[in-house]
């Protein structure tokens, strides 16, 4: 719907009334970042570049790059392989292979990290398993194979839909114009996949340069891990802060590359008729034979690993004694999460509806602001809260509601996604026969609005309660004294080396986090 | 309409093809071996320069024997030659036969002139620069060479995508339903323009279609199609004039199915008795176009109008006569009001169907 097709009085009674607490979500998001800026400029120019322009920053800069860089190629090699397996051949299985492909999401990178770990050493599970002592893997090497491991799903769910929205006549009509089929695949088929290919790319840099739990637990050092140690053994709150500042940097940096380069590219049907379902590429033996090889190797190391390895410590002492614990941990992450969840629903209603019933320019505005809590790195983003804190609301600081605003802020982009396309799915007759029905805006909203789009809005809190529940760096900064998730516990286990005391919490997680991938194959499911 | 052509021509214009370029040779294609054959031992060929449709109704098997000609289905019988080279069983790309899809697939991402250029990657770049930007000018889009696809009209699309085709010069072009994402003045305007193109390029063409007033239009040879077989092939003007079936005979143009009792060169119907284009005998059913019959207000006529249309250029009538009600076109006047009792006369020879 057209905003010309609005009233002129309704639309500004109806964008005051959502305007303001949009307004609201703009601000929290903002704010805390303006404070790290000024906070990190309150130190004076020498005092800065002593702390920047050292070698150990540079080194920080290069490994950063060199983990986006392996995570990012072997994302890519895992899941573009396994994308066309599934979409594009006959392959027997491929149904089940999908699935497969998909479930290692349910895997966090800190225990994917922790799986790589307890596969190693004397009392590790290759040794005790086939005799075999692997070193520990850390570094570069383990950072990235527990991250791609843990993140290619999200490009393989990219590659997918755009394998399987790919118009065949394209194909046949390179084929039929002399190109033979590698040359269509390079000169056809790729482009096509590049839109979906730079979205994957995306979410798995921005979750790299991000993600702290692997690579602590790997001690490889990057941005994150920096941070991580400048503000945890350190107490260095003005290095913290600058290189909070850097993270952001690099992060929106990444979002606004990304964004130029897709405007360049446009793959839109052009032709007007319906487009022709692929058709399925019928694999010989051998080709047969090697796609199971590979598929079998991805899924062994994804899914097969960390199941073995967690019953393999979790099978070497009873779990019942530590059971209390495991469920006061539990139920503390869900204390958290639960009204995160809520919480972010209800932040991200006004942005929706403001965006899709009033497009103007500050709607949008106020929705790309809404992703900044997604774009900008979780420890970066709890640390400018725990700057704010301290100095605008210092009663908020170490506090349960901070944690849970924080995580409703860092989330709104996951509960925003379903809730906006279940409002452009809404028809908007139905709200106006509501109010020549006598329905004011409220009421049209509580009684016609609402239920439409209840399966948004449910998939939204889902989304958004899963993700808490599992969250790491954020816990780590904001936690109350006394409170300990469940991502907490297996973190501080296993960075020890206890790794039978971390199992029964991996396993917890592992458990719930299926949850998540429950969630992303019923959303990919009704896509389809 | 109702001048005859004179059975002699016929032969005559079989004598003067030229040679053929693609022969089709009883080919059989069955996607699940527990349904019915997509396509069933179908057989035709195309002469140098032709242009051929294959008409029929959907699922007739038109497209999958289009597909099988390009090399996008293999067939499980039979054989495909192209100047008497067996090609069926090579990929698409080794065939060198051109192919527009129905949604004309120009590659998005590529500008106008990179989409006509797509094919000429064996030539010099600024060799094939100059091509593409001669079969632009062939279909004067030449101003519009570096706009993307999504830029230009259904017609341009189009357009674009029949320069890219015959850019690599190939000696045939399958052409899937190429006008049907066309609105109706388009459609007229475009298919005259593509008819002189694919003449100029001097390409054989193979058109599918379920319009049959577009393959009357365009083609110089009809296959009409139907449960996979082809049914007849002909000129637009043996098809529509001698239809072999009735189903040929309505699909093509309307036509009323009469029962007759038919002795050789003539047959008697409720309209008398008729000469027959072709001999027969016994009980046959025949086709009578409803611009053979003329009206007469008769009081003493045998039939009755029952209903009427007017069409501007000409005029419909429902006649009830003999138990049957059989369509009628007229010219637009007199007006004959409904009701009237009218004399029905057949001109010309009546054609007996089988099956």
């Amino acid at each position: 719907m057209t905003a010309s097709l609005v009233p002129a009085r309704r639309r500004s009674a109806g964008q005051l009334l959502l305007l303001a607490p949009a307004l609201v979500v703009g601000a929290l998001m903002l704010a805390p970042l303006f404070d790290l800026v000024l906070r990190a400029l309150e130190a004076d120019a020498a005092t800065v570049t002593s702390l920047l322009l050292r070698p150990r920053t540079f080194e920080l800069l290069v490994n950063t790059a060199a983990l986006a860089a392996g995570v990012l190629v072997l994302a890519t090699l895992i899941a573009l392989p396994l994308a066309w397996l599934t979409t594009r051949t006959d392959l027997p299985g491929r149904r089940i292979l999908n699935v497969l492909a998909v479930l290692p999401l349910a895997v966090p990178g800190y225990v994917m990290a922790y799986a790589l770990i307890g596969l190693s050493g004397n009392y590790g599970f290759m040794n005790a398993v086939f005799g075999v002592t692997l070193p520990r893997p850390q570094g570069w090497l383990g950072a990235t194979l527990a991250l791609s491991l843990y993140t290619y799903p999200y490009l393989y769910l990219n590659l997918r839909a755009a394998l399987s929205g790919l118009d065949q006549t394209l194909e046949e009509s390179a084929r039929a114009l002399g190109c033979g089929p590698r040359e269509v695949f390079t000169r056809v088929t790729l482009p096509h996949l590049m839109p979906a290919m730079m979205a994957g790319w995306l979410v798995i840099g921005l979750y790299t340069i991000g993600d702290f739990g692997a690579v602590a637990l790997m001690r490889y050092e990057v941005f994150s891990y920096a941070l991580y140690l400048a503000y945890s053994s350190a107490f260095d709150r003005l290095y913290a802060a600058w290189i909070a500042l850097i993270l952001v940097v690099i992060a929106l940096a990444v979002v606004w590359w990304e964004a130029r380069l897709r405007e360049d590219i446009r793959l839109a049907r052009t032709g007007s008729g319906s487009g022709v379902r692929p058709r399925l590429t019928a694999l010989p033996p051998l080709a047969c034979a090697a796609a199971y090889g590979f598929s079998g190797t991805v899924v062994l190391a994804a899914l097969g690993l960390p199941v073995a390895v967690l019953s393999f410590w979790l099978l070497r002492e009873p779990v019942w004694p530590v059971l209390p614990d495991l469920l006061r941990s539990f139920s503390q992450s869900l204390s958290a999460a639960a009204p995160a969840a809520l919480l972010a629903v209800l932040l991200a209603l006004p942005v929706a509806v403001l965006a899709v019933r009033f497009p103007s320019p500050i709607s949008n505005f106020v929705n790309r602001l809404a992703f900044i809590g997604y774009a900008v790195p979780a420890l970066a983003f709890a640390l400018a809260f725990v700057f704010f804190a301290l100095e605008a609301a210092p009663f908020l600081y170490q506090t349960q509601a901070l944690l849970v605003l924080v995580y409703a802020l860092a989330f709104l982009a996951l509960a925003l996604g379903p809730i906006r396309s279940a409002l452009y799915q809404a028809r908007p007759n139905l709200e106006d026969s509501a109010r020549s029905l006598g329905y004011g805006p409220v009421g049209t909203f509580i009684h016609v609005v609402l239920p439409c789009i209840r399966r948004g809005v449910t998939a939204g809190l889902v989304l958004v309660f899963v993700v808490a529940m599992k969250e790491l760096p954020i816990a780590f900064l904001l936690s109350p004294a006394g409170f300990r998730p469940l991502a907490i516990q297996l973190f501080s286990r296993t960075s020890e080396g206890m790794l039978i005391a971390a199992a029964p919490y991996a396993a917890a997680i592992i458990a719930f986090s299926g949850l998540t991938v429950a969630a992303v194959l019923r959303h990919e499911g009704r896509l389809e | 309409m109702t001048d005859r052509v004179p059975a002699v021509e016929i032969p005559i214009l079989v004598r003067r093809r030229p040679p053929v370029l693609l022969a089709v040779e009883g080919l059989t294609k069955r996607f699940f071996s527990d349904e019915a054959a997509a396509v069933e031992d179908v057989s035709f060929t195309v002469a140098e320069g032709e242009l051929v449709s294959l008409l029929g109704p959907s699922g007739c098997g038109k497209t999958t024997t289009l597909r099988l000609v390009g090399g996008f289905e293999t067939p499980d019988t039979g054989r495909i030659s192209l100047r008497g080279r067996d090609i069926t069983h090579l990929p698409p790309e080794k065939r060198g036969i051109g192919f527009v899809f129905q949604d004309y697939a120009l590659f998005p991402q590529l500008t106008v002139l990179e989409n006509v250029k797509f094919g000429l990657r064996n030539m010099p770049r600024a060799e094939a620069d100059k091509r593409a930007r001669e079969m632009l000018g062939l279909v004067n889009l030449a101003d519009l060479a570096s706009r993307r696809p999504h830029e230009l009209s259904g017609g341009q699309q189009q357009r674009v995508a029949l320069a890219r085709t015959l850019a690599v010069a190939p000696p045939l072009v399958l052409l899937d339903e190429p006008f049907s994402n066309l609105d109706a003045a388009m459609r007229v305007e475009t298919r005259q323009e593509v008819r002189a193109m694919l003449k100029q390029a001097g390409s054989s063409a193979i058109l599918v279609t379920h319009d049959q007033e577009e393959a009357l239009a365009l083609s110089d040879r009809i296959a009409v199609m139907e449960g996979g077989r082809i049914r007849q092939i002909g000129t637009p003007a043996q098809i529509y004039r001698e239809p072999v079936s009735e189903f040929v005979a309505s699909f093509i143009g309307r036509s009323n199915i009469l029962p007759a009792q038919a002795t050789g060169g003539s047959a008697e119907t409720i309209f008398g008795n008729l000469a027959l284009a072709r001999e027969a005998a016994g009980d046959v059913a025949v086709a009578v176009r409803p611009e053979q019959i003329t009206l007469q207000p008769d009081p003493a006529g045998s039939g009755t109008v029952v209903g009427r249309e007017f069409r501007g250029h000409d005029q419909l009538y429902w006649v009830r006569a003999g138990g049957r009600t059989v369509l009628v076109i007229a010219g637009p006047f007199p007006i004959i009001e409904t009701g009237t009792r009218v004399r029905l006369e057949v001109c010309d020879c009546v054609v007996p169907l089988s099956g």
